[in-house]
């Protein structure tokens, strides 16, 4: 497929060799770390803590270094922190001085300088109202409940329209219900929008909702990517039929086996010797251990979404 | 509940001035009027109190004596009958003149100057052992120093009032911008908003509270002091007007500033005070 070789030879985001140190006389957190991200993808990032998962999203944000590789978007090396990138904090982050659409105002103001005070607010509304949260737009941050605040930050990300979105675990600090409500939200606007994301989260349920591939990562410190899963099911999925599919469970106890006892392993087995891929894995089409049709099908599927994607 | 609260609470304040002005009543009656000797008369007309009491000029003031002597103050406070008697408003003005002018050159400076050393961690650590010796020094302890480089006592008045307000200030401004959460300027960080930007809608709105809270004790410390320093350098103010007042024994006048003082130093704070709900936010 001719659309396939264009896509391999140039990934919208390459991490190439990454590795953190955060002082000399301890081990790297995280070490020889390579992935691509294509546009439209949605993927996910799954590990325990002190993984340094954080700390790969912040490098591709720019907010922090890395000891030594280099990630590249957009054929462009990571410098610092840019409004290509939009990025959804853990904490929400918004400004509680300023009102909601002060908060997204600023956002858009900074991402369009030139624009006149109502094209600002109109442009700020609609994000608004994508999230569900045009009535409270006159509200400060400490007069909404952590569900619609991290709504808010979602907002302000997305209103900056960046090429992609960054989010640190968005919904960790949310109850299971608000979370699912927003889960569902996201899963619209990103089909909406073909928005590309990379996420942080420690909800493998999240992850096989959300994401089209799920980057598990070992234990740290020298905490390695160890396998990147294709979620092999349709993209359409929704939280009240997902679970009825028998992909689900297959793909779901992988993950979940996974962090219980390899990412365990891996760590053990002793640090990367360096040139190791992250194997490829199709758990939720394979019947048994290393089938091949999986990892075909698996890709079958990306490409398809790739060729449809706007770029 | 809060309404009931606050109710009883004006009521006990009312109960505890009524006790106040009654022990003042009886410990200021005299037992019995004694005719003033020839010194006392004399210097009672001097004062131009002769017809009202010698018991103002001479001693405590009873409460209604002290009542007439504010009202009589209060009807007419920016009268100037040369430099020994101008009214209280005149002498107010002067001090708040001295202090809004010492304090607004503190700010100037020291906000500023606190935003750079709060920005940068290089600059904290020099600056801060300065900061930290120049800060316990009582600012009249300047005065000599700033009477002989300065030369005029007006200037050094105003002079002391900086360098006593420029403290707090300049640290509550580097704590509150050193304090800014990581979170917030990453957000502006990722936003790509420039330093000016950066400066002003998020490091002083999210610093504002710590500021505020730190030119509320300079102002409070500041008030305190320019009545010191008028004692000091004379001529005109309140303090020299309570220093006056002494020298001429007239205690009612002593006891009239004072608590002229304390009115003034409680609206100064009560506008700070608003000024900080203001910029204060939730999070």
């Amino acid at each position: 497929m001719p659309n396939e070789v264009l896509r391999r030879s140039a990934p919208f985001l390459k991490i190439e060799g990454l590795s953190k140190r955060y002082r000399d006389d301890l081990p790297p957190v995280f070490e020889n770390i390579n992935f691509r991200i294509d546009r439209g993808e949605f993927v996910c990032i799954i590990g325990h803590s002190g993984c340094g998962k954080s700390t790969i999203l912040n490098v591709v944000a720019g907010l922090e270094e890395a000891t030594s590789g280099v990630a590249v978007i957009d054929n462009k090396e990571i410098t610092g922190p840019g409004l290509d990138r939009g990025v959804v904090f853990q904490n929400h982050s918004l400004l509680p001085w300023l009102t909601v659409e002060q908060n997204i105002a600023f956002a858009v103001r900074s991402r369009h300088p030139d624009w006149s005070r109502q094209k600002v607010a109109e442009h700020g509304a609609r994000f608004l109202e994508m999230v569900g949260l045009k009535g409270a737009s006159r509200k400060k941050p400490s007069e909404l409940s952590g569900g619609m605040k991290q709504r808010v930050g979602i907002a302000r990300a997305f209103a900056i329209e960046p090429q992609m979105l960054l989010m640190d675990e968005p919904f960790g600090a949310l109850d299971a219900l608000t979370r699912g409500v927003i889960q569902d939200e996201l899963l619209k606007i990103c089909a909406a929008t073909r928005q590309t994301v990379f996420m942080i989260t420690h909800d493998v349920d999240e992850a096989i909702l959300l994401a089209d591939k799920i980057m598990l990562m070992s234990n740290g410190p020298h905490a390695r990517l160890a396998e990147i899963v294709v979620n092999t099911l349709p993209r359409e999925r929704n939280r009240e039929t997902i679970h009825h599919d028998p992909q689900f469970y297959r793909i779901r106890n992988h993950l979940v086996d996974f962090l219980v006892r390899r990412s365990k392993l891996i760590q053990a087995a002793g640090p990367a010797t360096g040139e190791e891929a992250p194997v490829i894995a199709t758990p939720g089409v394979e019947s048994g251990a290393g089938g091949d049709a999986g990892p075909r099908a698996g890709r079958v599927k990306i490409v398809a979404r790739g060729a449809g994607s706007p770029c | 509940m809060t309404k009931s609260l606050r109710l009883r609470g004006a009521v006990l304040s009312l109960a505890i001035l009524a006790v106040f002005l009654l022990t003042w009543q009886i410990a200021t009656t005299p037992a019995k009027t004694t005719a003033p000797s020839g010194a006392d008369r004399e210097y009672a007309e001097l004062m131009g109190n002769s017809a009202t009491g010698a018991a103002l000029a001479n001693g405590v003031p009873t409460p209604a004596q002290f009542a007439s002597l504010a009202w009589k103050q209060l009807s007419d406070p920016f009268y100037d009958r040369g430099p020994n008697d101008k009214g209280i408003g005149v002498q107010l003005a002067y001090s708040l003149g001295r202090v809004a002018l010492g304090y607004a050159i503190a700010a100037l400076i020291a906000i500023p100057l606190g935003f750079f050393i709060g920005m940068s961690p290089l600059l904290y650590a020099a600056l801060d052992p300065y900061i930290q010796l120049l800060k316990p020094i009582s600012p009249l302890a300047w005065m000599p120093i700033a009477l002989y480089t300065i030369k005029d006592s007006a200037t050094s008045a105003i002079f002391v009032i900086f360098i006593c307000s420029v403290w707090p200030m300049l640290i509550n401004t580097a704590f509150g911008v050193a304090g800014v959460r990581k979170d917030w300027l990453n957000v502006a960080r990722t936003l790509e908003v420039g330093p000016l930007r950066k400066a002003f809608l998020v490091i002083l709105p999210a610093a504002a509270p710590t500021i505020i809270t730190g030119m509320r004790i300079s102002m409070g410390i500041a008030w305190l002091v320019i009545v010191a320093a008028e004692m000091l350098i004379g001529g005109t103010g309140i303090g020299y007007f309570v220093w006056n007042q002494w020298n001429n024994l007239s205690l009612g006048n002593v006891i009239f500033a004072v608590l002229m003082i304390g009115v003034i130093g409680m609206l100064l704070d009560s506008l700070f005070a608003n000024l900080q709900k203001k910029v204060t936010y939730a999070e």
